[in-house]
Order: structure tokens, then C-alpha cells, then sequence
């Protein structure tokens, strides 16, 4: 047997003991996710206890250093674990920005004394962070920001406001670009570290045409930050930032941009039934619903052979920005499909039978995709001007 | 398996790529085009390539060749479809192979070694209308004498009026059989036609056709699922070629993007043309991670394999008929000549396209295998 052969032998037996029951049924809604931090309200026990099996065996970040909460797996053991859990079903014990943001930032720009505290805090699911980017002024011309920190010797002040700031009410701490040189337009941006506690931050919540608010506006009313809280370099948060965009993206990428990456024609197959030849009886539907099938299980395709190539540094830096395009246009079309298939029952708002509209709040949250975190035309500009490097661009 | 070439696989491409670019770049196909080349290929081409090995790439080591896999014959087909290279070697190489390597027997023993050595062409007689119908096969084996009486008629056999042998699919008693149909066989008459892209395939009647018992490839009545071997390696195959095609469709246009200046600028500068430009490049990527997974599973044989196929073949077609109707249009009237090489590319991709089930087939395959 090899390595690897004994590594999935020794994850399967570990995951088969150790990931409780519950934790193998699929997310139904926002509270079956855990996000960890001060505020978390465990579901239920199991929820509880599938997060503290996994801290304790660094599973929540496998593949970061054991030294910072994680599991210490390479690229192909982080892949097996991936398949394992994949295998049973099992939900991620934890999801937050901390793992798929600002830890990888912290990685590659961090010091040790950083890693330690704040990577550990993520790992055990202490802290849940929150990501200060866009303003309202500066949505895709994100270098335009203008929520200035002030320099006072040991501390900034920052005043200023961010929008789309995802869970801003329910997070902990923020990673915020503050403006530090009005005169620098990319090197006069500093990658802060705040606590959202701190005195002179609010925020309000934005009621979406979902009807839900998973997003905020938060304001910084003279909010003291102190000078050691920063990641790289003072003016310099723009190189972080930008790394950071490519691990959104291809957390985006990795972690199913594309949604539900089953089919969706089998799904809807019972709800329509049958006709004598065994297709779904709804000829048109069905050819788009097969269509729609062929670019999922494509796509899925790329996941996989994006990962294998990011994390063994093969891919292009920036292949996440197609990945991002792809993925969210995809799941954009799994949600027209599944409110066709629905019908006037998708329709229904606030019903229980439909668990309070969640196939038209779902449809409209996904019109966001394609928006946040860089929208498509940002994404195929820089696909345009980095890979293919046309000119202008 | 990681889902991209390991060293031995990118060596191989980096010893294939230059050999094809070089021997039979466009001006190749070209060349034979306008000679009326009444082949349909190259021989002497197909000389180099038995040099290198290439035609029995997918033969067992047992029958003389090199017992690679789908991963590996993929590599060679993207080169021949960025070169738009005339070449038997989907039919041959992948295709044949796959169904003599999968019956084994008195015809793999025959023509496996054969194949390898570059001695024998194989044709796939299995269509017989307009479109890919494998499941609605009407040619008929019945018993005569010692063997059989084949009679129908096929279509869209590439290669088939210069192949040595050719693959037959029949219907006999119990089901499917097939046939290994001898190039010199009495009552099989071949009328080869010139397709859009210069290539020829032919319309084969099977008149009488009076065949010894060992001509039957595996089992009698068990062709099913060697018919489902070879569809499969050629519906990969024509997958990764297409992949071939549409990148270097898409290449040739990024560069003109490049180069041709329209309002004093260049035109790769507007972002109508750069967008549209960067859309083909996440489905290209796509359709070609998705043709090596399939490759992958066949590779393994594993039981996903024939979704992923299906998925491949629609994929691939889809990615690559945009790449040539963008580089058509991207090019603009120069697009439109035939002097330039794009409208090549378009021609190809169109008989690819179809050639063992087009979008369409595969789409509705990958339905039914989801059960709807």
C-alpha cells in the first residue's frame, strides 16, 4: 500500500468514527453552516462536536502547518481528504473568511508572532472575520477607496465607510484597507487588522432583493487602530490585498462557484415525471435542463484540474479570475433552471411548504455571484489583459 | 491521478508537438488538398509517424506496440487537430484499437501487430445515415455456410475506401456482432466522398458479403459492449482533437487580435472583441480539463467513464465550434478567403463535430444517464 493508499485507509476510519451522523446531511440553510467566533450559536450538539473532533486534529485548515491549527497535509494528502469527506457527505466543520481570506494572506505576508495568534484563532474557530473592501464610491475601481487612517504616532484613526461587508454584524474583527497616503493612489493603502467592537464602529444591515441582508454597510467613526495591526508593509496593503482578491477567487473556484455541482435534470425528473421514453416530460426543459448538465460535470472537470494545478503551483496566477467567471455564470443558470422547474410553486414567497421562498430568495441571491468578489466583466478583463495579454487591456 | 500531464506524458508532448507543427503543419493539408490527393492522407506521413511509434500507441505491449493509454493517444490528437493534419490515426490507432484490444482473439492477434507496425489501415463502419444512430443498426450478419452474409449499407467510414480492414457492426440473432471486413472482400464496394474539410469518407454497400466465421471480432451476439470500447476511444479521441482545433483557432485569433489595427488602434484593444476573447478562453480550459478527465477514467476503467465521454465529446464540440465561429468572425473578411487558415479550422471542427454523435447525440446521452 502506499503512503497516500494508507493516508485515505487512516482519514476514512477517522472521518467514520468521528463525523457524527447529522453532519453527513446536506446544508439546508444559513444556521445548518458553522462560522465560528464570539457569537456562534451551535445548532446542535453534533454541529458542536464535528468542530471540536476536527480542531483538535487540525482539520478545520488541513492543509495549513500544524504549527498554526492546521493538519500539516500536502497537496495530494489535502486532496484525499478533500475526496474522503467528499465521499460521505460530510459538511465542512468550520467555514469562515479567516480560512479562505485572510489566512492565506497571513501565510504568505504574516509574521510569526501574527500567525501564531491570529491563524490559530482561526483554526479553532475562535474569531470570525469579516473583509472591509468595497466603498460606495469604489466598487470594481477598488484602488480608489478613500476611508483614511490618520497617523497618530502609535495609532491611526480611521474614518471613513465600506460597503457589501458580508456578515459585518455578526463578525468579530475586520481586515480593512484604510487609506494612508492620499498621495499614492496603489502604494498609500494599508491592510489593518481591527476588532469590530472597537469604539466608532456601526453597522447596518442591507435588505437585499432577496429579502434577506447578508451584507452590510459599517462605518468608522474616529475608530483608534493601533500601529502594530497591520499585515505587510505600511502603504503597501494593495500587494495584499490583491493576493487575497486570487485566494477569494479561487476559494470561489475550488469551493463551488459552480453551486451544486450535481444534476439538475435528474433532481427534477420526479417532480415532472415521465413520459413513455423515460424523458422528462417537458421535451424543451429537459434539453436545456441536459445541456445545462453537460457544462456542470465540465466544469467539475476544471475544479479538480484547477486545484491539482494551483496547489502544486502549475497554474497561471491568474486562472482563478476564469474560474470565478465560469463558475458563478454557471450556478447563475442552475437557479433560472431550478425556478422553471419550479414553476408558480418557486413563486411563492414566504410559504411554508416552500421554506420561506427558499428557491426565489436562493434564485436572487445568486445574482449576486457575478458581482461580489470582482465581478464578470472584471474577471474577463483580466483573464484579456494576464493570459491572453491583449493590448490595452 | 492529478488531473494534468505527468514528465513522461509532457515529454511525449514536447516530442510530438514539434514533429507534427513540422511534418504536417495547415500547409500540409493543404498541399494534398489541392492536389486532389485521392488518399485522403499522407503514406509517407504515416511512415514518420510508425517511426515514433505513434500508431501503436494504444497496442498492448503483447501485439508490438507501446500499451499507452487515452491520456497519452490524446496528446498526439490535439497536435493533429491544432495542424489540421490529415491522419488515420483516430480510426486506426484509437478507435480500432480500442475494439481489438477490448474482443482479443483471432482478429486482434491479426491486426493489433499490424496496426502497430503501420502496415494497416482500419476504417469504423458503424454509421449509416446522416446521423450517429449505434443503437439503431440495421446491416445484418446471417449465417451462411461456415460464417456470414453481411448486407447494408454505411456511412461516414473515414478511410474506408483505402482501409485494409474495416470494423463493421451488424445486427445478428442475439444482438450485435463485429465483423473485421477484409479490404479485398467480395460484394463490399466503398464510394468515397470529399468532405467540407478535404477529407474522404466513404458510403459502404455490403452486398452478399460472404465472411468465414473467424472474421467475427470477439463474440458473436457480445459486440455491444466492444462497439461501446471503441465508441468511446473515438469519441475521446475526436474530443481531444477538437480541443486541438479550437486552441488553435483561438490562438491564430488572439494573435490577429494583436496585430490588425482598425480606427488607428489595435483591435485587441476594444473590450467588445477582448471579453469575447476571454469567455473562449474559460471554455476552451474547460472543455479540455473535461477531455482529460475523460481520458483519465477510461485510462482507469472506471465505470464513469461513459458519462464523462458523452460530457467530453458535447463539451469539446461546443467550446471549439465557438472558438472557429469567433476566429471566423474576429478575423473579419480575411476570415472569409481561402487563402487564410481560420476558415480551415471551421471546416474541421464542423466534421469532428459529427463524427460519432454530434452535441446533440451526447447531450441527450448524458440526460438518459441521469435518468431523465
Amino acid at each position: 500500500m502506499s503512503d497516500l493508499d494508507a493516508f485515505r485507509a487512516e482519514v476514512r476510519a477517522w472521518l467514520e468514527e468521528n463525523c457524527p451522523p447529522e453532519m453527513r446531511e446536506p446544508v439546508r440553510d444559513e444556521d445548518d453552516v458553522c462560522w465560528g467566533g464570539r457569537k456562534m450559536v451551535f445548532k446542535n450538539d453534533a454541529q458542536k462536536l464535528w468542530l471540536e473532533r476536527c480542531v483538535a486534529k487540525g482539520y478545520t485548515v488541513p492543509d495549513w502547518p500544524k504549527a498554526y491549527g492546521g493538519a500539516g497535509l500536502n497537496p495530494e494528502q489535502a486532496k484525499v481528504f478533500r475526496q474522503e469527506m467528499a465521499r460521505i457527505n460530510a459538511r465542512p466543520p468550520l467555514q469562515s473568511f479567516g480560512i479562505w481570506m485572510l489566512g492565506p494572506a497571513l501565510l504568505q505576508f504574516g509574521t510569526e508572532e501574527q500567525k501564531v495568534h491570529y491563524l490559530g484563532e482561526i483554526a479553532r474557530g475562535e474569531i470570525r472575520w469579516c473583509q472591509g473592501y468595497s466603498e460606495p464610491g469604489s466598487g470594481s475601481d477598488l484602488v480608489s477607496l478613500q476611508t483614511f487612517g490618520e497617523d497618530k504616532g502609535d495609532h491611526w484613526v480611521v474614518n471613513g465607510s465600506k460597503i457589501w461587508t458580508s456578515y459585518a454584524d455578526k463578525a468579530d474583527w475586520i481586515f480593512c484597507l484604510v487609506r494612508t497616503d492620499k498621495t499614492n493612489k496603489y502604494q498609500g493603502i494599508t491592510f489593518m487588522l481591527f476588532d469590530m467592537e472597537s469604539k466608532g464602529v456601526t453597522t447596518k444591515p442591507i435588505l437585499l432583493i432577496s429579502g434577506n441582508s447578508p451584507f452590510c454597510e459599517t462605518f468608522f467613526d474616529d475608530v483608534a487602530v493601533p500601529k502594530t495591526q497591520f499585515i505587510g508593509e505600511i502603504n503597501r496593503g494593495w500587494d495584499v490585498a490583491k493576493y487575497l482578491l486570487g485566494h477569494e477567487r479561487e476559494m470561489i473556484s475550488g469551493g463551488g462557484a459552480g453551486g451544486d455541482m450535481v444534476s439538475i435534470g435528474g433532481a427534477f425528473a420526479k417532480a415532472f415525471g415521465k413520459n413513455a421514453a423515460g424523458e422528462l416530460d417537458d421535451p424543451i426543459l429537459r434539453a436545456e435542463m441536459a445541456a445545462f448538465d453537460v457544462d456542470v460535470f465540465a466544469y467539475r472537470a476544471m475544479g479538480e484540474r484547477f486545484m491539482d494545478m494551483w496547489k502544486t503551483g502549475r497554474a497561471h496566477p491568474a486562472s482563478s479570475n476564469m474560474m470565478k467567471y465560469v463558475g458563478t455564470e454557471l450556478n447563475k443558470r442552475r437557479h433560472e433552471l431550478v425556478m422553471s422547474g419550479g414553476g408558480s410553486e418557486a413563486l411563492e414567497w414566504d410559504s411554508e411548504e416552500t421554506k420561506g421562498g427558499a428557491r426565489a430568495r436562493g434564485w436572487l441571491r445568486t445574482k449576486a455571484n457575478s458581482i461580489e468578489g470582482g465581478t464578470s466583466e472584471v474577471m474577463l478583463n483580466v483573464i484579456a489583459k494576464r493570459i491572453l495579454d491583449l493590448p490595452g487591456a | 491521478m492529478p488531473l494534468y500531464h505527468n514528465d513522461d506524458q509532457a515529454m511525449l508532448k514536447d516530442s510530438v508537438a514539434p514533429f507534427v507543427a513540422e511534418q504536417a503543419p495547415v500547409s500540409h493539408l493543404r498541399k494534398l488538398r489541392d492536389s486532389a490527393d485521392a488518399t485522403g492522407f499522407s503514406r509517407d506521413l504515416w511512415a514518420q509517424f510508425t517511426e515514433m511509434g505513434l500508431p501503436g500507441m494504444l497496442v498492448p505491449e503483447a501485439h508490438g506496440g507501446l500499451g499507452m493509454g487515452h491520456m497519452e493517444a490524446g496528446i498526439v490528437l490535439e497536435e493533429i487537430g491544432r495542424n489540421l493534419t490529415p491522419s488515420p490515426f483516430l480510426a486506426t490507432s484509437v478507435g480500432a484499437v480500442a475494439a481489438l484490444a477490448k474482443a482479443g482473439g483471432t482478429q486482434a492477434g491479426r491486426w493489433l501487430p499490424a496496426i502497430a507496425s503501420g502496415e494497416a489501415i482500419v476504417a469504423l463502419a458503424i454509421d449509416e445515415g446522416a446521423k450517429h444512430r449505434p443503437d439503431r443498426i440495421a446491416a445484418t450478419a446471417t449465417r451462411s455456410g461456415n460464417g456470414f452474409r453481411l448486407d447494408g449499407k454505411k456511412s461516414f467510414v473515414l478511410h474506408g475506401h483505402v482501409a485494409d480492414m474495416s470494423i463493421v457492426a451488424a445486427k445478428t440473432d442475439g444482438g450485435i456482432t463485429l465483423f473485421a471486413v477484409p479490404k479485398d472482400a467480395k460484394g463490399v464496394t466503398a464510394d468515397p466522398r470529399r468532405l467540407v474539410d478535404s477529407s474522404l469518407a466513404s458510403h459502404v454497400t455490403l452486398d452478399g458479403v460472404e465472411l468465414d466465421a473467424d472474421a467475427v471480432i470477439g463474440e458473436v451476439d457480445a459486440g455491444g459492449e466492444i462497439l461501446d470500447a471503441l465508441l468511446a476511444a473515438t469519441r475521446t479521441g475526436a474530443a481531444a482533437e477538437m480541443v486541438g482545433v479550437g486552441q488553435g483557432a483561438m490562438d491564430m485569433t488572439v494573435t490577429y487580435l494583436k496585430e490588425r489595427k482598425q480606427f488607428g488602434k489595435l483591435i485587441g484593444e476594444f473590450q467588445g472583441l477582448q471579453h469575447r476573447a476571454a469567455h473562449l478562453y474559460g471554455e476552451m480550459e474547460v472543455a479540455r480539463a473535461t477531455v482529460m478527465k475523460a481520458q483519465q477514467l477510461l485510462d482507469e476503467g472506471n465505470p464513469g467513464a461513459k458519462l464523462m465521454v458523452s460530457v467530453a465529446k458535447a463539451k469539446a464540440g461546443r467550446a471549439a465550434n465557438l472558438a472557429v465561429r469567433e476566429g471566423v468572425q474576429m478575423h473579419g473578411g480575411i476570415g472569409m478567403t481561402d487563402e487564410y487558415d481560420i476558415g480551415l479550422y471551421m471546416k474541421r471542427d464542423r466534421a469532428l463535430a459529427e463524427y460519432m454523435g454530434d452535441v446533440h447525440y451526447h447531450i441527450d446521452q448524458v440526460a438518459r444517464m441521469n435518468g431523465y
